[in-house]
């Protein structure tokens, strides 16, 4: 298969006040034509930074570098105009919030209107209706409702409208940054549904961004495991769940509550701030199996399987590690309160 | 987890409905508006040590049963007791002196936590209100005793800090600190861990577990979330449209949930096991409104299992129209609304209704189109409900049986409000099919 998206080394940066805030620190990512990525973290692991930074949509005063290259083109560096013309037709964007994203004095068919004028200008109005009204009808929303406005819709059906508007444009891919968290669950599920089967019925890959490893495990054929602005763990989700090789994605399976736990389990500590993270491995603070390489060196991305990747000293490169370096080191004491 | 079988609360017969403001003219002529039925009839007991989790869609009602039992928001009808006193028709004066027993944790930390003052400050503030200490001294060291205890230690380093300085999980540790500082007996803890990271919400669960443990809460943990409920809770209550439809012991419900909608709960939960995937058959739609809920059972629009007897009605009929025209092509369903003419006019709860067509159209055109939904999907149960089908001169006249209206009624383990467990309800349903005008 062929990617349709590439993620060369891509660092995102904003400044504060206390210093710059290193978001995304050195991601590589390929998301393949009509595939289903997932993106995985906790909060101020920089997924949601790193989805919009694809796009180019990053807040004035952030900066990037690296490349992300889409139909051989960089995005990054490019200029705002033809980033414009390239969100929407090639790539789509689906946030949390429905309601928000909406405009309330619009039908559904203005905005249907106002997204397809404006990208393809030669459609006529004729067009731009059945091809709204598909959209729509395949999203389950009935075309008797294609005159009303966003507040007569429930929660789940602005949703699908949402959906439907980015997908009207046929964009080859979809950035979805936690499109179910405000949903109800079997609304839920009927969403994640009509994600997941998006390759059968448009061809669309897409990058879902999720902090719900339940989510992931259901709904992608990969997954990229993200923690302090780095991708610690990327493979296809079936074998990552199976047996996850970085102890952070360990960690994180184990204390995801699901109808099969039996013990409650969590990770000490929390994640760490951006401005100054914990040298060498970010996760050795807290990782059980940390080593007296982890907080020294950087540790360097291996691939313990053809289609794996984990940034983690357990799995070498065993040249790179000094002498003694593999020997386990004494964890810091974490303080109860010292939590997310 | 000891529950021993004294009742601290009893609710009987709670009804707590939020009258919606009418318009102008109707409060000038006289009319009251309509009413969302939020809680409407519920009975439960709540035993002394045990965790009771109430369990639900947003709409269910479970948020405003938690909080007409505080009596932060004034029940319609029925009567909460709470050691032994009805608590919806006590004084002010009494009703403050019962709050110290009873206290809340909300959702969301971040808002319940006010912004100027100090972790001290607010954790402290309960005594404060209801002159349970004097003076600041005593105030503070019974503060530092209480952060000890649910772990923002060193005390010392917490004590002075404002909000906007704590973690999420830290916050919701002060608030939970406030809650307990009173020493109450019951606690109702409303979506506690739902806005927390993965990695805390089990410490926090603990921390409430071990709390429970040392001062020996009851608690209501009022959730969405039945994964965290299981782990949680002795006894559970599954909520629908202001309703119990199923409630009994944790194991029972998850081994062998009764109600539909309890099983499409259980299966919609995405696992973190990728030989899962989400399944196909979930029930369609959202919950309702329920200021118009449906007719019978308020689940049978969704129900995969309704049939006969579960309250099929006009506004069925509509949503079986859109789903249809929704899969239509554009000339499919154009000439099938150029018949039957603005839906709007089947949206009233009504089991028999005069569906006018339109634009020179026939009752036989509407029938039509009956046919064709039917055929498409024979196995819908919409169709179990529908008693007779009429052509009327330019109309078509549709008949649905009438709504029986479900029991809460002991099965197995657990009690299930559901016809499938009421042997009435089957009995009726068998003769409906019997009876049922042939087509």
């Amino acid at each position: 298969m062929s990617a349709v998206l590439e993620v060369r080394n891509l660092r995102l940066w904003y400044g504060t006040a206390r210093g710059s805030v290193r978001a995304v620190d050195g991601v590589s990512l390929e998301i393949d034509a009509g595939s289903v990525l997932g993106l995985v973290g906790e909060s101020g692991s920089g997924k949601s930074t790193l989805g919009r930074g694809i796009l180019g949509l990053l807040p004035d005063g952030a900066r990037a570098d690296g490349e992300v290259l889409y139909k051989g083109r960089n995005l990054v560096g490019m200029s705002q105009r033809d980033l414009r013309r390239l969100r929407g037709p090639d790539l789509g964007l689906i946030f949390q919030e429905p309601m928000t994203r909406l405009n309330p004095l619009l039908r559904i068919e203005d905005h249907f209107r106002e997204t397809l004028e404006q990208h393809e200008s030669k459609l006529t109005d004729d067009a731009i209706r059945r091809r709204s009204l598909d959209t729509l009808g395949r999203m389950g929303i009935p075309p008797t409702r294609f005159r009303q406005y966003p507040h007569e819709f429930s929660g789940g059906m602005r949703q699908r409208i949402m959906i439907a508007l980015a997908l009207v444009l046929r964009p080859s891919l979809l950035v979805a940054d936690e499109p179910t968290t405000s949903l109800d669950v079997i609304v839920e599920a009927q969403i994640l549904r009509i994600l997941a089967d998006l390759k059968e019925n448009f061809d669309t890959a897409l990058l879902l961004i999720t902090h719900n490893l339940g989510i992931v495990a259901e709904a992608c054929d990969h997954v990229a495991v993200m923690y302090a602005g780095q991708i610690v763990e990327e493979g296809p989700s079936r074998d990552v769940f199976a047996e996850p090789k970085h102890p952070y994605t360990r960690e994180l399976l184990r204390s995801t509550i699901s109808l099969d736990t039996k013990e409650l389990h969590s990770i000490p500590g929390a994640p760490p701030n951006l401005i100054t993270p914990p040298s060498g491995c970010r996760f050795h603070p807290r990782c059980p199996d940390v080593m007296r390489v982890c907080p020294a060196r950087d540790p360097i991305e291996t691939r313990p399987a053809p289609d794996r990747r984990v940034l983690c000293w357990l799995h070498g490169p065993e040249s790179e590690i000094p002498p003694g370096g593999d020997e386990p080191a004494e964890r810091q004491k974490i303080a109860v309160a010292e939590e997310a | 987890m000891s529950a021993n079988g004294e009742v601290l609360v009893s609710v009987r017969g709670l009804k707590t409905y939020y009258s919606i403001r009418g318009s102008f003219l109707d409060r000038l002529v006289g009319r009251t508006g309509a009413a969302v039925r939020a809680v409407d009839d519920v009975s439960l007991e709540l035993k002394k040590g045990e965790v009771l989790g109430l369990v639900g869609e947003s709409g269910s009602g479970k948020t405003t049963l938690g909080r007409t039992l505080l009596g932060l928001v004034p029940a319609t009808e029925g009567s909460v007791e709470f050691e032994g006193k009805d608590i919806t028709r006590l004084s002010e004066h009494d009703r403050r002196l019962m709050r110290q027993r009873m206290q809340i944790v909300f959702q969301d930390p971040h808002a319940s936590l006010n912004p100027a003052m100090t972790v001290a400050q607010a954790v402290g503030h309960p005594l404060e209100i209801h002159g349970r200490a004097s003076g600041r001294e005593e105030i503070r060291m019974r503060v530092a005793d209480v952060l000890e205890r649910v772990g923002l230690s060193p005390v010392e380093q917490f004590m002075d800090k404002y909000p906007s300085d704590l973690s999420g999980g830290q916050k919701q540790r002060a608030v939970i600190a406030r809650a307990i500082i009173l020493n109450p007996v019951l606690l109702v803890a409303d979506e506690p861990v739902s806005m927390l990271d993965m990695s805390v919400r089990a410490k926090i669960l603990e921390l409430m577990l071990s709390l429970k443990r040392d001062f020996d809460l009851t608690y209501l943990y009022i959730t969405h979330d039945l994964a965290t409920a299981k782990f949680f809770c002795d006894r559970i209550a599954i909520m629908y449209l202001g309703r119990i439809v199923e409630i009994g012991p944790s194991e029972a419900i998850y081994e062998d949930p009764k109600h539909p909608y309890t099983q499409a709960l259980l299966r919609a939960i995405p696992e973190p096991d990728p030989r899962r995937t989400i399944p196909r058959d979930l029930p369609r739609g959202e919950v309702p409104d329920a200021s118009r809920p449906p007719l019978g059972c308020s689940f049978h629009p969704r129900c995969p299992k309704a049939f006969e007897v579960c309250g099929w009605e006009s506004r069925d009929l509509k949503e079986l129209l859109e789903r249809r025209w929704s899969g239509l092509s554009e000339e499919g369903f154009e000439a099938e609304r150029a018949a039957a003419g603005p839906v709007e006019a089947l949206d009233v709860p009504a089991t028999h209704v005069k569906w006018q067509a339109h634009g020179g159209a026939h009752g036989g055109d509407l029938r039509g189109i009956l046919d064709r939904a039917r055929e498409s999907d024979p196995a819908e149960p919409f169709w179990t409900g529908v008693r007779d089908v009429a052509d009327a001169n330019g109309a078509l006249e549709v008949d649905w049986f009438d709504p029986v209206a479900p029991r809460l009624l002991p099965t197995g383990r657990v009690e299930v409000e559901c016809h499938l467990y009421d042997d009435e309800a089957l009995a009726e349903a068998a003769k409906r099919r019997e009876s049922r005008i042939p087509r």
